[in-house]
């Protein structure tokens, strides 16, 4: 096939040869030529980065958990204009229901795996980096480092010290509420936990329930855990805590519970047999005031409510509980990675194209146009073009970048066997079930189950 | 047995089925050599799957019980840990072990003492003719075409907390004292087998009804004439008579029991009340959770606890007919 197309020099970017420009096509390529130029000048010890590590044309495959309609289209998308900026590479995607992926995920990275896949950040992901279960990805790495911040870059090291990852997106966990209903009610925001649980009483004596809150997936009351821990204890405790330097019969955890339960009797009724969606439904029908979630929340919001509820949709960061750790500002903001497998049959074949799909994942071009398919988290690019941004998606980046401790969330963060259904979920449940009595023989119990599993 | 020789016609020394066949030893055989190779055949492909599809499993569980292997990997020696899962399960260090043995337990009781009869009350009622017999034995007998999972998905439905149809329909929303029959451990277990017996009383049913309608009539003829009256007639004549069905009926209602698992995994992962020891394997050893050393434990405690139902139904199954 005749290629019709002019390639950039030392760039993946392609025009039309008709020369049918705009003033802007013009100066992209005066500016990327100049780039070009400037890196080739400069760059004598590093042979013409990108080129070497990537290839075009060829397949490649991707196994994605992005099972829900919306952002699957919007992977299908992405991937379709990767197919088009690569040179035609034929990317196939195989779709796994979410949580059917990350249950079989170890089965599925020893067997026969798609060249690229999903993931996340963390713990998660350094422990299949540990196992020799991914690819490192320093040479891309090298190429993109420079559109991502400190914190970013962090997040995608394994334990080794080189890169397994590219971050795609990420959202915060924060208090979030209907910007009329606490107009209506001339509700303002509470600062601090004595704020915060008069507001809760507030609420209650009008009639709503003061905190949306639903556990019967078991996962999210891990959220609460998370934020309380880091905002009495820190960050350092808490990392220490998920890791098992720290001991969970503690009396710093005792008193997470203790302050927990000050607001357990604000919750949702019957919150065990509830999921997260008619949580957020209470709070979408103006029956809740609050709820401590995840920036997903939106997505919710506008498949059950309409735009016009989304745009009442608005957060604020968890109170200050008066201890020397609010200043870290912390809070849980889980970033979303894609990663490059280690066993795929064909990897040897397509690794080229595969590490161009990952320098592709890295462009903020890429991310922007996968966001305005699907929102509900934030690109991770800095290049990432932040007028596309919603008001809530702009908010949601802002108290991400003034937290100086960032967490990914007690799931993400601390071993996937006590985190499960059997570990975490079970115990705060239990917890959960009568949050006012002692809390001793729970805490015993969960450091038993800690020190139970093997080595990892 | 099928005469072979349609099939593959003998051949002129070819000795005919039956005949004693000198063989190279000097010994004779009933059967001709392509018999003992039909045999052979007929015998040694279930056994090789038999082999490969149960007894390596089997073995295979029990090897890994003894490690602490996290399914990554090949199994070295530093991986064996003897019988410490075994010690951690029993000593009551899990602190999940006990009650899903606990609810094991209470849901063999619930399907014996509760659903089990209530199935076998249904048969008796539809096995007296009563007007629509047919229609009341397809609507009993419809859950159990259903899969466990579309059952577990309609008794959420009705289940649900708030936007329940149990809740609702009761009033219990409206007037703030929502029962959360999912999410209270005390009661969760109760409504799982609510739904459970649902579906297990169509099934005892069918296969009561099969039983009863074999019963000789003249019993009960015999019966009503020495002036027993139908609750006689049931307790001392039919029901002694129905021995080879109340045994499948008992074991059937064990091995259910025993395999429990879609209904609470449907709803919660099984967990917070609805812990069972099928649901324990699997949380342990197939989720993101990789501990295949101690789920396996598990599951070898499941196969020792399951022998005695499946020991039980082999040797009524077995058993010559009297």
């Amino acid at each position: 096939m005749p290629d019709d197309k002019i390639l950039v020099p030392g760039t993946d970017l392609k025009l039309p040869l008709d020369l049918n420009l705009t003033r802007r096509d013009v100066l992209k390529i005066a500016g990327y030529g100049s780039l070009a130029a400037f890196i080739a000048a400069c760059g004598g010890a590093t042979p013409s980065g990108s080129t070497s590590v990537t290839a075009k044309g060829g397949t490649m495959s991707l196994g994605s958990y992005q099972s829900d309609s919306v952002p699957k289209k919007a992977l299908a998308d992405l991937v379709s204009s990767f197919t088009s900026a690569n040179g035609g590479t034929k990317v196939n995607i195989n779709t796994v229901d979410h949580g059917t992926f990350q249950n079989q995920i170890t089965s599925y990275l020893q067997g026969t795996p798609e060249d690229v896949f999903t993931w996340f950040s963390g713990h998660r992901m350094r422990f299949f980096a540990s196992k020799g279960l991914a690819t490192p990805i320093d040479d891309v790495w090298n190429d993109v480092k420079s559109n991502f911040t400190e914190g970013f870059a962090n997040s995608v090291k394994g334990d080794d010290g080189h890169v397994y990852a590219i971050p795609t997106s990420y959202y915060p966990w924060a208090v979030f509420y209907r910007k009329d209903v606490f107009a209506a009610h001339n509700y303002s925001i509470p600062t601090n936990w004595d704020d915060f649980k008069a507001l809760c009483s507030k609420m209650k004596s009008d009639g709503l329930i003061p905190i949306a809150f639903a556990d019967k997936d078991g996962w999210p009351a891990m959220g609460t855990f998370d934020i309380l821990n880091l905002r009495m204890n820190g960050y350092d405790f808490h990392v220490g805590l998920c890791t098992g330097q720290q001991k969970w019969n503690d009396s710093k955890v005792t008193d997470v519970f203790k302050k927990w339960a000050e607001i357990v009797p604000y919750y949702s009724p019957a919150f065990a047999g509830l999921t997260w969606q008619q949580a957020a439904d209470q709070l979408l029908r103006k029956q809740a005031g609050m709820y401590l979630l995840g920036l997903f929340v939106s997505q919710e919001f506008l498949a059950t409510g309409g735009q016009a509820d989304l745009g009442q949709l608005d957060f604020f960061p968890f109170p200050h509980l008066g201890t020397q750790y609010d200043a870290e500002e912390a809070l849980d903001a889980p970033i979303d990675v894609f990663m490059v497998t280690k066993k795929s049959p064909t990897l040897n074949n397509d690794l080229g194209q595969a590490k161009a799909f990952m320098e592709f994942l890295a462009k903020g071009s890429t991310q922007t146009a996968f966001y305005v398919e699907s929102p509900g988290a934030i690109p991770t690019a800095n290049d990432a073009d932040q007028s596309k941004y919603d008001p809530l998606t702009k908010k949601a980046a802002d108290i991400v970048s003034k937290a100086k401790k960032i967490t990914q969330f007690f799931d993400r963060d601390s071993r996937p066997d006590f985190a499960g259904p059997n570990g975490m979920q079970q115990f705060l449940l239990h917890y959960l079930a009568s949050p006012t009595s002692s809390t001793t023989s729970l805490q015993a119990d969960m450091q038993k189950f800690w020190d139970s599993l093997g080595p990892e | 047995m099928a005469r072979t020789t349609s099939i593959s016609p003998a051949t002129a020394d070819a000795p005919e089925a039956g005949e004693l066949v000198a063989t190279r030893r000097g010994r004779y055989h009933v059967l001709t050599r392509y018999d003992r190779r039909v045999l052979a055949a007929m015998v040694g492909i279930p056994l090789l799957l038999d082999v490969v599809l149960i007894w390596w499993p089997t073995v295979t569980s029990i090897y890994y019980s003894l490690t602490n292997w996290d399914g990554i990997g090949d199994i070295t020696a530093g991986n064996f840990v003897g019988l410490s899962n075994y010690r951690f399960l029993l000593s009551g260090g899990y602190f999940q072990f006990w009650p899903a043995v606990a609810h094991n337990f209470i849901w063999l009781a619930w399907l014996t003492f509760i659903a089990t009869p209530l199935g076998i009350f249904f048969a008796v009622l539809l096995d007296r003719d009563v007007r629509g017999t047919r229609i009341y034995q397809s609507v009993f007998y419809l859950p159990v075409v259903l899969s466990l999972v579309v059952v577990g998905f309609i008794w959420e439905l009705q289940f649900s907390p708030t936007e329940g149809f149990i809740n609702n329909a009761f009033g219990l929303v409206k007037s703030g004292h929502i029962i959360d029959w999912l999410g209270n451990p005390h009661i969760n277990l109760f409504a799982v087998l609510i739904a459970a017996s649902w579906r297990h009383v169509g099934y005892m049913m069918v296969i009561y009804l099969a039983g009863l309608k074999s019963v000789d009539p003249t019993l009960r003829e015999a019966a009503k004439v020495d002036g027993a009256n139908e609750v006689q007639t049931f307790f001392r004549v039919v029901f002694p008579v129905m021995a080879p069905i109340n045994t499948v009926i008992v074991v059937l209602t064990a091995i259910e029991s025993l395999r429990a698992f879609d209904l609470a995994f449907i709803i919660n992962q099984g967990k917070n009340g609805l812990e069972l020891l099928s649901i324990l394997i699997t949380n342990n050893s197939i989720s993101e959770s990789t501990r295949v050393g101690f789920g396996s434990a598990i599951a070898v405690i499941l196969l020792v606890v399951s022998l005695g139902p499946i020991v039980a139904f082999l040797s009524q199954a077995m058993r010559p007919a009297r």
